[in-house]
């Protein structure tokens, strides 16, 4: 996707001003956080969970390389193809083969964020292969030419009146004058115009929420079907994803499917949670004939052995945004990358660089609600802090706030002279606004009186009182 | 090579060359023993405790529930649940033994085709390899007993699942799908029917898959 999180700010100024997308925030906002604290007290071991998950994956980027080979071989001796790609150009390339090898005219897509990054729909169009969204989300945005707004929840900031309209102008075969009763009826329209794209497609691309070094086996998660359709009805299946999604075993998918769902929305399991392992065996009544891997790095393997290691660890469940005081004020478009709120804050930078996307670690309160609900204890206010410090280092934060932090730095390294400054603009600042108590105008804080007013300080600092008690103890 | 170039790449972040052999083996026992990790206590009752448990699940999640004597009930609970929904008397059935045996002759007026469904088709009888009380999950692995279409696209999924086959957790499924021989080329956890919340985070069944998923659950030897 066009990548826009350099206008993080004049993004965000828009989307707090956008009327209908404030709508839909405010109705989904409240639902995600109650419907996972609903599913996480119904299984008392979910904490000790969390430990596990966060093992597993540990473990799994620790020997990545070995467990990267493990599978691969798995896929072969299961009769599927892995290609390696090192970028999203590599990835792009690879897909496209297996299209044209299949002489694809039209390909299905299951949902999947990596086909995002690399922007699979637009170059498959520009080279004469049409692909089709069939998750019900991703199927509007398409029609609609936008990008997700939530990695689980993609056309979320719809409302239902952007459903009705984009259904009328795009379905233009039915008649224009029928009534969407309920939203049922624009589930059963959208159910009915992918049915034929799916038993006519040549080629289902999916992704994978997780790879199995033990079996060769990629592992979907879906709640609509989609995605099954997707890689069972089309003679080829192409799974797209990233090199980290591999863990070692069977059972230790199963852990991290435990807090997945959960974290995700709130449901104890999701409707289909599906394990594909290679093309169609002797006897198999259906079933695509050939299955295909391609296995993007596209930086992830530059993660590995810094700082940023523990990203690696992340199941895209979208906990982490839903939980977000940020995310759930502008939503998912104004951080202008494919991957939103604190994840994509801390992988943007990792993928198309600080330079472009220095904005998103900047866009966080640091309140720490993502750290605490993600299952698996990534510590993203943390990571976060370390791309703000790798900006500061090459010089990208704008010349005022460097100055504006070197004059508060030189303050902070010299205690004396910070209290005696604080305390001399405290009691300032008191004596000036003694008669209201408050003020409505203050020079260099006008970010904060534009909205509300700055109380007047009452009484000496907290150093000056803690040490006057010590001394009259 | 790509492949080495990413190797590569991942072991200079590791601060190291491929794994020794001795680690290695270490992996591979590992991969090989599979150990399991913390299994919920909720999944781990008897038998008739299962039973009760992935019923209500499955309830829960918008799922019906017949519990039957006996095989040889399962034609009746079929036309009984078409006639209550209202649906042509037409089914396509999985091929899997179990089901070829069912005494449909008593059904002269049920249309039954033994195979892979189509997109005309409403119904389909499915056989259910496991159930997992855990959730209310069935298993469905793929076969030519087992074809997966069937579990996707009709309307209504039926599916026969026998009692002694409803395991504690996800684990337990898994290990009977070992020991029958590795893993098939797909294997479905389905945990009620098809459902997308992407309009308005409102609920709304029948997305892609089956509106209704209707699960017989027969006492007996499976």
């Amino acid at each position: 996707m066009l990548e826009t999180s350099s206008a993080f700010r004049e993004n965000a100024t828009g989307a707090m001003a956008d009327a209908g997308l404030q709508k839909a925030l405010a109705r989904a906002k409240p639902q995600f956080a109650k419907k996972r604290q609903a599913a996480v007290d119904k299984l008392p071991e979910f904490e000790a969970l969390r430990e596990v998950a966060k093992g597993i994956k540990n473990h799994a980027i620790a020997h990545l390389d070995y467990y990267l080979e493990t599978y691969a071989a798995a896929v072969e001796r299961s009769g599927g193809h892995v290609h390696w790609c090192s970028t999203a150009d590599d990835a792009r390339e690879a897909v496209l083969k297996i299209c044209r090898n299949a002489g694809a005219r039209t390909v299905t897509k299951g949902k999947s964020m990596v086909t995002e990054e690399i922007a699979l729909n637009d170059f498959l169009e520009a080279n004469g292969v049409t692909p089709v969204e069939t998750d019900l989300g991703e199927y509007i945005l398409q029609l609609r030419h936008e990008p997700p707004s939530h990695i689980i929840g993609p056309a979320f900031h719809l409302n239902r009146e952007d459903w009705e309209d984009t259904f009328r102008k795009s379905h233009t075969d039915l008649p224009a004058d029928r009534i969407f009763h309920e939203r049922r009826d624009i589930l059963t329209e959208a159910r009915a115009k992918l049915r034929e794209k799916f038993l006519t497609a040549d080629v289902g691309i999916t992704g994978a929420n997780f790879l199995i070094a033990e079996t060769g086996s990629s592992v979907i998660v879906t709640n609509e079907g989609n995605g099954d359709l997707t890689q069972t009805l089309p003679r080829v299946h192409v799974v797209v994803t990233g090199i980290e999604k591999v863990v070692p075993t069977i059972e230790d998918t199963l852990s991290l499917l435990r807090v997945l769902a959960r974290s995700a929305t709130g449901q104890d399991m999701s409707v289909y949670t599906t394990f594909s392992t290679g093309g169609r065996r002797m006897g198999d009544p259906d079933g695509p004939e050939e299955y295909h891997v391609v296995l993007l790095d596209n930086g992830r393997s530059g993660m590995v052995g810094t700082e940023f290691q523990d990203m690696l660890r992340c199941i895209r469940c979208a906990a982490c945004m839903n939980h977000c005081p940020v995310y759930g004020a502008v939503g998912g478009h104004a951080y202008g990358s494919t991957y939103p709120g604190p994840m994509g804050a801390v992988l943007t930078p990792m993928l198309v660089g600080v330079e472009n996307a220095g904005q998103l670690p900047n866009a966080s309160t640091f309140c720490g609600k993502c750290e605490s609900v993600c299952p698996v204890k990534i510590p993203l206010p943390n990571l976060m802090r370390h791309w703000r410090e790798r900006e500061f280092e090459r010089h990208l934060t704008p010349a005022a706030m460097r100055y504006g932090l070197g004059f508060w730095a030189f303050f902070a390294k010299r205690p004396a002279l910070y209290r005696l400054g604080t305390r001399a603009a405290a009691l300032g600042l008191g004596w000036f606004g003694r008669k209201t108590g408050f003020f409505t105008k203050l020079p260099l804080a006008g970010g904060w009186t534009g909205g509300r007013n700055f109380p007047a300080p009452e009484g000496d600092t907290f150093f000056a009182q803690y040490a006057a008690r010590q001394n009259g103890k | 090579m790509t492949k080495e170039a990413i190797l590569g790449a991942i072991r200079r972040g590791l601060k190291r060359g491929p794994l020794p052999l001795d680690q290695q083996a270490m992996l591979a026992g590992r991969t090989a023993t599979h150990p399991r990790h913390i299994i919920p206590a909720r999944g781990q009752r008897d038998l008739e405790g299962r039973i009760t448990l992935f019923t209500e699940y499955v309830e829960r999640e918008f799922g019906t529930v017949d519990r039957l004597a006996s095989l040889n009930d399962v034609p009746d609970a079929v036309t009984r649940y078409l006639a209550l929904q209202n649906l042509p008397p037409a089914i396509v059935v999985s091929p899997h033994p179990t089901l070829q045996s069912l005494p449909f002759g008593t059904k002269p007026m049920l249309d039954i085709r033994f195979g892979v469904s189509g997109p005309g088709d409403l119904v389909s009888l499915q056989h259910a390899f496991a159930g997992i009380a855990e959730t209310g999950t069935l298993m469905l692995p793929s076969g030519p007993t087992r074809p997966t279409s069937n579990n996707l696209l009709p309307d209504n999924a039926l599916v026969v699942l026998m009692a002694d086959r409803i395991a504690a957790s996800y684990e337990d499924a898994f290990d009977w799908l070992r020991e029958r021989g590795g893993m098939p080329r797909n294997v479905m956890l389905v945990t009620g029917p098809s459902r997308s919340a992407d309009i308005e985070q409102t609920l709304e069944l029948g997305a892609h898959g089956p509106r209704r998923l209707h699960i017989m659950i027969v006492d007996g030897e499976g």
